[in-house]
């Protein structure tokens, strides 16, 4: 789960790490109100919306006086703003936050992700910092710092002097940065992020070590045991659709295609997504169903899918491992009752209880495409969703 | 022969009691599995299902002398339940369970590395070696005893990948899910190593996805220490960029992770491709 950097750098204040002072603001007149409360004579006006690169779009602003930040508040709130991780359509921002400025000296970068090949916790640094991290690992890998936590020790200062030498501070700027890291480790561990990105870190001219930026995504597995973490989702920033699918239990993502799939698994919804591909459809969603499906979840799932009205054909391609096919066969059939389902519907069915499922289906009397396996699933929807079949 | 599991292995499941826990124990024993055992904190000293139940893995080892335990708690409660089983000395520990936070994985995965339990998963379908022994929740009938290995990421998957190999009469060893998530037990490399070492295993399917580094490795593993045929098939190749699908692990973070990227390391190293998950029966047969 992705929260604002608003919300992140007030959780990062809760474990004592140095932030610039700001307050959110959904109006220009609030701006205002922030900014004078701040107080200083220069300010930044950053939209709050879910994607990287808002500088570069135009919704970062430096303000150097009340009116500016006035002038930029209503410049930024209500734009659709477009960066490289928006999509082109963008993000409409809906708040700005304001901070107060500071004499930037250095940038850094500093990151906290999971190394999945050691499976520990890794701290990140790069003498660079306001850079895409990804194009210098991917250039210049050398160039980033890298240290696994052992789970047993957790933190240790060393770590922290380790990365801050590794990228030329010294003296009280060193012993700032490893509070800093200290703070961002234990906020990483006890709230069970999966990110935590700070780009840039920056120390200032009178030798501070402050976040500008801050990421956090946080692990959705953990949520149950976060509930003040789940309080910071923002349904604006979440497909209305992805939503209500994971409510229920479905693993559901859109996408741009005609064909629309129910799958059970998320190699094998990726497969069947691929497959239509080869034989020349375009997928309309990604959805995994999962192991625990009910007849109502199957339900909503055709629900979801035909909300998209770019469907023109449903394969649904179960093999059933710990999901049973009888309970898919009786989500279809009730699904197909209640949705008046009009476009060519595409059955594969195997695995557990998959005889009684067939059955089901036929005896239903409902207009179903039965295919054989995998491929001729594929071919019979990407051939329906043409008008073919 | 086989690998991890066969006709000798006695089975405890954690989290029997559970309606899931329940139905694929009793699966895997109707399929031939020697269930010897269940633990349920709590209700020790019932017999369920005609399987005694013990409070805990230590009690249940110590009575049933049980080498492979199962779990099937939920998530919330499932790293303590492999931690106990890691202290209980079970050997292989085989985790179902969809959906454990990452973190308690990465302090599973430091006690494991410390440990003689290996653990299979979690979020997998588990492990079947035909014929003989079904630890998991895969259906039993669509495998057929014989020489092909199968390692695999995603659990209907591989079913799809052994379907496809029964119906060309092309039996399989043993059939072995790692799991989705990021932090697992046992990897791609780990189960390369048990099929090239196994007699009974002539050729085996690799079985990856989209995100992380793991099939490049065993790409590079295979390419230096491996001298049966190996075919392998990458799922989520039209998959977006930044958009997890499913599995915690499947998500394209860096460009090098991209199933396309993947290919051409595989095939570089001489691995067998299958370009659509239609042809995993018949590219295998084809390097037989």
């Amino acid at each position: 789960m992705n929260v604002h950097e608003y919300q992140a750098k007030g959780l990062m204040r809760k474990f004592d790490i140095s932030v610039l002072d700001g307050e959110v603001a959904k109006t220009a007149a609030e701006a205002v109100e922030v900014a004078k409360k701040l107080g200083g004579n220069i300010w930044v006006v950053k939209a709050q919306i879910h994607a990287g690169g808002r500088g570069l779009g135009g919704g970062v602003k430096l303000a150097k006086s009340l009116d500016e930040v006035e002038q930029f508040a209503k410049e930024i709130i209500g734009m659709q703003l477009v960066t490289h991780q928006t999509g082109p359509e963008g993000k409409k921002v809906q708040k700005v936050l304001v901070e107060a400025g500071c004499d930037i000296a250095q940038e850094y970068y500093f990151g906290i992700v999971l190394d999945r090949d050691s499976g520990k916790i890794t701290m990140m640094a790069c003498e660079e910092g306001g850079v895409n991290i990804e194009d210098v690992a991917h250039n210049t890998p050398e160039r980033i710092i890298k240290v696994a936590i052992d789970p047993a020790t957790g933190f240790t200062p060393y770590v922290g002097r380790k990365l801050a030498f590794a990228i030329g501070l010294e003296g009280d700027t060193m012993k700032k940065c490893v509070k800093f890291l200290s703070g961002l480790y234990e906020l990483y561990t006890q709230k069970d992020c999966s990110v935590a990105e700070i780009n840039p870190l920056v120390v200032t001219k009178q030798g501070d070590v402050i976040a500008l930026d801050a990421k956090l995504n946080f692990d959705e597995n953990a949520l149950f045991r976060h509930p003040d973490i789940e309080q910071l989702r923002d349904p604006t920033e979440e497909s209305a659709d992805e939503l209500e699918a994971s409510k229920s239990g479905l693993s559901y993502i859109s996408l741009d295609g005609s064909i629309g799939c129910l799958v059970n698994g998320a190699g094998l919804a990726m497969a069947t997504m691929d497959i239509i591909k080869i034989m020349g459809g375009e997928p309309a969603n990604f959805l995994d169903v999962g192991g625990g499906a009910t007849k109502e979840t199957v339900e909503k799932a055709f629900k979801i899918i035909l909300n998209d009205k770019n469907v023109k054909a449903i394969l649904v391609n179960i093999f059933g491992g710990i999901m049973k096919c009888d309970i898919i066969a009786e989500g279809i059939i009730a699904a197909a009752k209640s949705l008046d389902l009009k476009v060519p519907l595409i059955v594969r069915l195997e695995g557990t209880n998959v005889a009684v499922g067939k059955k089901l289906l036929q005896e239903s009397g409902l207009a179903i495409t039965a295919a054989n396996d995998l491929a001729d699933a594929a071919k019979k929807a990407v051939s329906a969703a043409k008008g073919e079949l | 022969m086989s690998i991890l599991v066969n006709r000798d292995s006695r089975l405890i499941t954690i989290g029997l009691t559970g309606k899931q826990g329940t139905f694929h124990t009793l699966q895997s024993r109707d399929y031939g599995t020697n269930v010897v055992g269940g633990v349920t904190p709590g209700k020790g000293g019932m017999v369920h299902e005609g399987i005694p139940v013990y409070n805990s893995t230590y009690q249940a080892v110590k009575e049933t002398e049980a080498n492979v335990a199962m779990i099937m708690v939920p998530p919330r409660f499932a790293a303590d339940s492999i931690l106990e089983s890691i202290d209980a000395g079970v050997e292989l520990i085989i985790a179902i369970t969809e959906g454990i936070p990452i973190n308690d994985m990465v302090k599973v995965r430091s006690v494991l590395n410390n440990s003689k339990s290996r653990l299979i998963g979690p979020n997998c379908p588990g492990i079947i070696t035909p014929g003989e022994c079904k630890v998991g929740i895969m259906p039993g009938h669509i495998h057929m005893p014989g020489s092909v290995g199968v390692i695999s990421r995603s659990g209907t998957l591989t079913y799809e990948a052994v379907y496809q190999l029964t119906q060309r009469d092309i039996g399989q060893s043993t059939c072995v899910g790692i799991g989705g998530d990021p932090v697992n037990g046992t990897n791609f490399i780990d189960c390369l190593d048990l099929f090239e070492k196994d007699k009974d295993t002539e050729a085996v399917i690799m079985i990856g996805e989209i995100g992380g580094n793991a099939e490049t490795e065993a790409a590079k593993w295979i390419r230096d220490n491996m001298n049966k045929p190996v075919v392998s098939f990458i799922a989520g190749a039209s998959a977006p960029a930044g958009k997890r699908m499913g599995h915690a692990g499947a998500i394209i973070s860096g460009g090098d992770d991209t199933a396309e990227a993947k290919y051409k390391v595989l095939e570089e190293c001489g691995i067998t491709l299958a370009r659509s998950p239609a042809e995993l029966g018949e590219k295998l047969a084809s390097v037989l």
